[in-house]
């Protein structure tokens, strides 16, 4: 079965870790991500100005290539991006002025007014595959590896296009468990790790990741969970200057929700990338049998 | 964190217009707030600010433009939605920080320019952090 995808941006560069295991395992589970044709960028953020059209533009020039792509459901793996398309296509069921003002612009030879569903990969998994028989499909039991499950924000909020419970999501933590691993319930699951203030403030990054990092460790985890780049870029960035400033603090590897998932099918660790991630995972893995102990990668340096 | 703002009092002319425009660009009523602070206890940025997100709305529909324009609030907002889905009455804040950021870019000031960003810190960025950023801090 083939499935209109929606990279963005970064999952072609920085985040090729988290698709090409996406990729990969979606084909291991008999669906192929098929890319929207001539894709440009969501745009990252929803423009949350009543008048400001001009920003909408972007994600809605996506729904339309999708509808032309002759699909009406559209997978996103990055949390911005599907929280950026998803309301932007709310906007587009929901505002009938607005819809004419942007199918008038955009003259793309169709009309739009919302009919793609847009959704994550992981609710995907959930409502298309099912738990249990993802759990049927693993080969390689991620057993004994204890994970955070951290949803951050884009997943959740605003209520409308939440992918799951806005207060207990559990979709990750039910995600894990069809892998074989254990997820760790930690209470800052779904706080913000500072998001785009790394542009502007990037001294403070640290500190929005302290609470939500620290939390996770009090409750055991050994390694994090995650379906945003940016996330995995301040967590990253912010584990890194803990781990100077506050003794004790140890830093844990933080991986993407397909890596698990294609590392779970047995499609081994080259599809996984795990070289550009923050923490490199190698040790963990190896020591939880799930990586044999002559493979090795090169985390990527230089990262503070 | 909580900083004592002197109120000058602006022209009502001037205040009363500030108002409309936030209320335009935000979509919100502001007059259904009532105050009880579930979106400062929410926001994970409101320590580093000095103006908490509660106080931000009472000034809003004050008019209290200057105070507002002075303080580093709305630039430290990361539009994580903590407070709008804590919020009882329904009341959507981080739009209301948009819409006072938008007052500001749209005179063609910038909050970040990108050349100030250092090159290490340009070339290390993620496309996510800087077209979000960029998309947020200029006009
Ligand atoms: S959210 Fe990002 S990575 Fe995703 S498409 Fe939009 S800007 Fe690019
Ligand atoms: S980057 Fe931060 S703002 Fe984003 S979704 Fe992740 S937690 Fe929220
Ligand atoms: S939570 Fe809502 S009602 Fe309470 S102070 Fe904040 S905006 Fe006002
Ligand atoms: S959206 Fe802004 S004000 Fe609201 S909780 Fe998040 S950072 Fe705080």
């Amino acid at each position: 079965m083939s499935l209109a995808y929606y990279p963005g941006c970064t999952l072609k560069t920085r985040a090729r870790n988290l698709e090409e295991p996406a990729v990969a395992s979606m084909e291991a589970l008999g669906f192929k991500l098929d890319e929207v044709p001539r894709w440009n960028c969501c745009g990252a953020v929803y423009s949350l100005a009543d008048d400001d059209l001009i920003h909408q533009v972007a994600p809605v020039r996506n729904l339309i290539r999708v509808k032309k792509q002759g699909k009406n459901e559209l997978v996103t793996l990055c949390a911005f991006c599907l929280n950026t398309l998803k309301r932007a296509n709310l906007l587009m069921r929901q505002d009938v002025a607005k819809r004419d003002t942007l199918n008038a612009f955009i003259d793309e030879g169709i009309d739009y007014s919302g009919e793609v569903k847009v959704v994550h990969l992981l609710e995907v998994l959930r409502d298309e595959v099912g738990w249990a028989a993802l759990s049927q499909k693993v080969k390689l039991p991620l057993r004994g590896l204890k994970i955070a499950p951290y949803y951050g924000c884009t997943l959740l909020r605003p209520r409308e296009i939440a992918i799951d419970n806005v207060e207990n999501p559990t979709i990750l933590g039910e995600f894990l468990k069809a892998l074989g691993a254990s997820p760790v319930d930690f209470p800052e699951s779904t706080r913000c790790c500072g998001s785009y203030q790394v542009v502007s403030s990037p001294g403070d990054i640290a500190e929005y990741t302290r609470p939500i990092l620290n939390s996770a460790l009090k409750n055991g985890a050994e390694a994090m969970v995650l379906t945003c780049p940016l996330c995995d870029y301040n967590l990253g960035r912010g584990q890194k200057e803990l781990a100077k400033k506050q003794s004790g603090f140890r830093e844990m590897p933080l991986l993407y929700f397909t890596q698990l998932l294609a590392l779970a099918l047995g499609l081994g660790p080259q599809v996984c990338h795990f070289e550009l991630n923050h923490g490199s995972p190698e040790s963990l893995l190896k020591e939880k049998h799930l990586l044999s102990q002559v493979e090795s990668f090169q985390p990527i340096g230089g990262q503070k | 964190m909580t900083k004592q703002v002197p109120v000058t009092i602006s022209p009502k002319r001037l205040r009363r217009e500030f108002v409309k425009k936030v209320k335009e660009l935000s979509g919100q009523n502001l007059q259904l707030c009532y105050q009880c602070g579930m979106c400062t206890g929410n926001c994970p940025a409101a320590a580093n600010m000095d103006i908490s997100p509660r106080r931000i709305i009472e000034m809003a529909r004050l008019g209290l433009e200057e105070e507002i324009a002075d303080s580093k609030t709305v630039w430290i907002c990361a539009s994580c939605l903590a407070c709008a889905v804590n919020c009882p009455r329904g009341f959507d804040l981080a739009k209301v920080m948009e819409a006072i950021r938008l007052l500001t870019l749209r005179k063609n000031i910038d909050h970040v320019r990108p050349e100030d960003i250092p090159p290490q810190e340009r070339c290390d960025l993620p496309q996510i952090a800087m077209v979000s950023g960029l998309r947020k801090f200029t006009g």
